[in-house]
């Protein structure tokens, strides 16, 4: 493999590795805060044993995050030097932000909030938790507004082939990036929800502590149901708006090849997924869907694969403007797949718990188990979609990926940062996986339970 | 052309801060990740030496995130070329605090003392491999790598290993263990005191002759002597030496001494630097300039306002987490007591304050 590939493969790697993290902790963050808040509110005991237990699991969610953080602000110099030379006067500012206002918070408050049980008072305890999850939500609005501009160049101009910042408001103001932050951050709510209710439900079967659970659960059941439509409905939003910025993902997300009227939406279809229209068989299609949630008529016109890209020749030069078809294909179906999924779950699941049926449900509670893996699935092919369907640029319609890479490091080079990675990560993968579902069965039943003179159980090392 | 504008040499400085304020931090945190094992002789020693850098190391290595990220914003040209050129050694340095930051974290997470001892040992060469190659980092940025024309780096890993480098890595791991050790020292209760004292108390004098020998060479290396670099050397110096004098008696005299020599230390080497970002060893005239590295003006301005409006911010609540868990540790502290929470409810019960105002309290 060339080092380009190798480099490809090696962000796709860690930067999927990384955000099974991301959003987890912002969502376990931000509901821990929640039920702190209920405790703080309320003086009952269980949302005490509910913010402990749930804040565990953020912690062990959030270090993983953190130590596969820099590897990603490291790597764009590191394998990418040319992009880095390219997008620098613009892509570095949000990069700097991100950790001058989010991160610096977020790790300190964090510290605070671990360590400052019982020395702190209630309320600034309160406060630090708040404090966490408001920054990480941050730091995501700023690496969003980032890679918006990769999506979607805006606020700059070009001199001496190099991307040049004219205006930080419209980087920061990006429609993509407002889109795909809203996107971002409620997907991370639902995965956060998601991932309380399978573990509610595991508890819920075995009767465990059913104070605690039946209580999580009924608190993030809404949430979960309301973040699930509502991040489909922002991504359709967000849809619409590719179809203008990057036809060509969208035409590849449906696998359409030749311009058409009223093209309906592909569910599932079989064939070599290569630019001939012939070589693809759709075998269930909903008619005129497509045009309609692209147009918004049902007769509207669809741009093509094809078509697009002998525009794209026409303006960019001669070469391939198509991503690999497929992927992009597959991706796009198994993302909303999965939401539609986990939206089902959550209104199940709410009308359960409003009939007060929820504990006694175990077909819900069984299901809901493994439907913890659902946002994790979801976001991957998420980003996968939305990475991939991009190429070959890097910079949409400025730099394409195979000008961006390092072109001093060698292929030997890059194996081994490659293999390293991977082998370190699939290792550290185990081991903090065995820690989380060691502590995600165990319930909030800890020391306090050991030693009842001692109300504070200590999260710290 | 000018070799930099008034904005450019602004960014240079930051950055350099940003740098400094990361080795003083990391430095420590670093220092106390070695001697976790070697000072701690059972759970509860090694706990309370854990908990000492328990709430601090996270917000130390943003320093390291926001210099990468400041790099990045402010001198593309800089980033990209050490990046990509430092390749493998930067790799190293990101397993290692890869393992770090997961020990510290998992570290108590497991049961059996296997379990800790794996975590140990990741916790101890994930800190020394890191203070060992920021100092051989540094002294090849100042001391010139090859770079060709086009301000790419055509070397490989091995030619950053040279006498120089390896006694500037040797130089900063002694520093950063003996301002670990000092920290220890100004931090604990009891006997994991008495060995950390000990300890500060021989490596002091090991840390402050390498760091004279690296400094020393620095500047005999200078075409014209830079009468600057000569005086915050000489203060560099005088700052460990001072550390030594009190290392013994005032670890927290000692420690401001390390924590001012490690701030005079680097900033002698950025002196050496300035008006460069790197230096090429193949012809001075590839030599990388503040100008030729740098951003645009707007963005360089987008930047200071930014940081301007939040850099005060940072000091301040980072200053508070430093005052908010200022006591000292002891493995008392840790014994049967699963928590140090537990022990500010032990302290009530003796009738303390439990507050944590005193020589002690928990985390």
């Amino acid at each position: 493999m060339t080092s380009l590939e190798l480099a490809r493969w090696q962000f796709g790697i860690t930067t999927l590795y990384h955000f099974i993290f991301v959003p987890l902790t912002i969502g376990l963050a931000f509901f821990t805060a929640w039920f702190q808040t209920r405790w703080y509110r309320t003086g009952d005991e269980k949302w005490l044993r509910a913010t402990r237990f749930w804040g565990k699991l953020m912690l062990v969610s959030f270090a993983m995050g953190v130590a596969t953080g820099i590897v990603q602000e490291f790597q764009f110099g590191m394998n990418w030097s040319d992009y880095s030379r390219f997008v620098g006067d613009i892509f570095g500012a949000p990069l700097a932000m991100e950790g001058l206002a989010a991160f610096f918070v977020e790790s300190t408050f964090l510290g605070l909030w671990i360590f400052g049980w019982g020395r702190l008072s209630k309320k600034v305890h309160l406060f630090t938790i708040w404090m966490v999850s408001a920054s990480t939500i941050l730091s995501a609005y700023f690496i969003l507004a980032a890679n918006s501009w990769m999506q979607h160049p805006v606020g700059y101009k070009m001199v001496d082939g190099k991307a040049q910042l004219t205006s930080i408001w419209a980087v920061l103001t990006n429609n993509t990036a407002l889109y795909a932050f809203t996107h971002t951050i409620l997907a991370s709510l639902l995965t956060g929800a998601m991932v309380i209710v399978g573990i509610s439900a595991w508890h819920l079967i075995r009767k465990n502590e059913t104070a605690v659970f039946g209580s999580s659960m009924k608190l993030v059941l809404p949430v979960l149901a309301v973040s699930a439509i509502v991040t489909m409905g922002v991504g359709h939003f967000n849809g619409n708006l590719m179809v203008q910025q990057q036809p060509m993902k969208m035409a590849a997300a449906d696998a359409v090849f030749q311009t058409q009227d009223g093209v309906g939406l592909s569910v599932f279809a079989t064939g070599d997924m290569k630019s001939n229209p012939e070589g693809l068989n759709r075998n269930i299609q909903l008619p005129n869907v497509l045009s309609f949630i692209t147009t918004g008529k049902p007769l509207g016109t669809v741009e093509g694969i094809n078509d697009i890209n002998a525009e794209y020749q026409q303006k960019y030069g001669p070469g391939e403007y198509a991503p690999v078809i497929w992927i992009a294909y597959w991706s796009w179906r198994v993302m909303i797949g999965c939401g539609m999924l986990m939206a089902l779950l959550g209104l199940v699941g709410w009308w359960l718990a409003r009939r007060g049926r929820l504990e006694d449900s175990a077909r819900f509670l069984k299901i809901a188990i493994p439907a913890a893996a659902l946002p994790f699935i979801a976001s991957s092919a998420g980003w996968v979609f939305t990475e991939m369907g991009r190429q070959p640029w890097v910079v949409f319609g400025l730099l394409k990926t195979q000008d961006g890479v390092s072109p001093t490091v060698s292929s030997a080079e890059v194996w081994i940062t490659l293999v390293g990675f991977t082998l370190l990560y699939g290792v550290l993968a185990v081991i903090a996986g065995k820690v989380f579902f060691r502590l995600a069965a165990k319930g909030p039943k800890t020391e306090d339970e050991e030693d009842p003179d001692n109300p504070h159980l200590g999260m710290a090392y | 052309m000018e070799d930099f504008t008034t904005l450019q040499v602004v960014w240079f400085v930051l950055i350099s801060v940003l740098w400094i304020g990361y080795f003083i931090l990391e430095g420590f945190d670093f220092g106390v990740g070695i001697l976790m094992k070697v000072l701690g002789r059972n759970e509860a020693e090694k706990r309370a030496i854990l908990h000492s850098i328990g709430p601090l190391w996270d917000g130390n290595e943003v320093w390291l995130i926001v210099a990468g990220g400041a790099t990045f914003a402010a001198f593309p040209e800089w980033y990209s070329t050490l990046f990509s050129g430092f390749y493998m050694a930067l790799f190293l340095i990101l397993v290692a605090l890869i393992v770090r930051n997961v020990g510290f974290e998992l570290w108590g997470k497991g049961q059996s003392e296997a379990w800790r001892n794996r975590w140990e040992w990741g916790i101890a060469i994930g800190s020394f491999l890191p203070a060992l190659l920021w100092g051989v980092a540094w002294a090849n940025i100042i001391g010139g790598t090859p770079i060709d024309a086009n301000a790419e780096f055509i070397g490989n890993f091995f030619d950053l290993l040279s006498p120089y480098t390896l006694f500037a890595g040797l130089a900063s791991l002694s520093i950063f263990f003996a301002h670990g050790a000092l920290f220890l020292e100004l931090k604990t209760d009891g006997e994991i005191r008495t060995r950390a004292q000990a300890v500060a108390v021989k490596a002091m004098p090991v840390a402050t002759a390498l760091a004279t020998g690296f400094l020393v060479w620095t500047i005999a290396r200078q075409d014209s002597l830079n009468v600057l670099t000569l005086i915050t050397a000489m203060a560099a110096i005088g700052s460990f030496l001072l550390a030594c004098a009190y290392a013994k008696n005032s670890p927290a005299t000692a420690f401001a001494g390390t924590a001012a020599g490690i701030a005079l230390y680097f900033t002698t080497q950025f002196i050496d630097l300035f008006p460069h970002t790197m230096i090429s060893s193949i012809s001075s005239t590839f030599d990388m300039t503040l100008n030729f590295s740098s951003s645009s003006h707007y963005t360089l301005v987008v930047m200071t306002v930014v940081a301007v409006l939040l850099l005060p911010f940072v000091l301040l609540y980072q200053g508070w987490t430093y005052w908010v868990f200022r006591a000292r540790l002891s493995a008392e502290d840790f014994g049967d007591i699963k928590t140090p929470l537990d022990l500010i409810d032990a302290r009530k019960k003796e009738g303390g304050d439990g507050s944590g105002t005193g020589t002690g309290a928990g985390r």
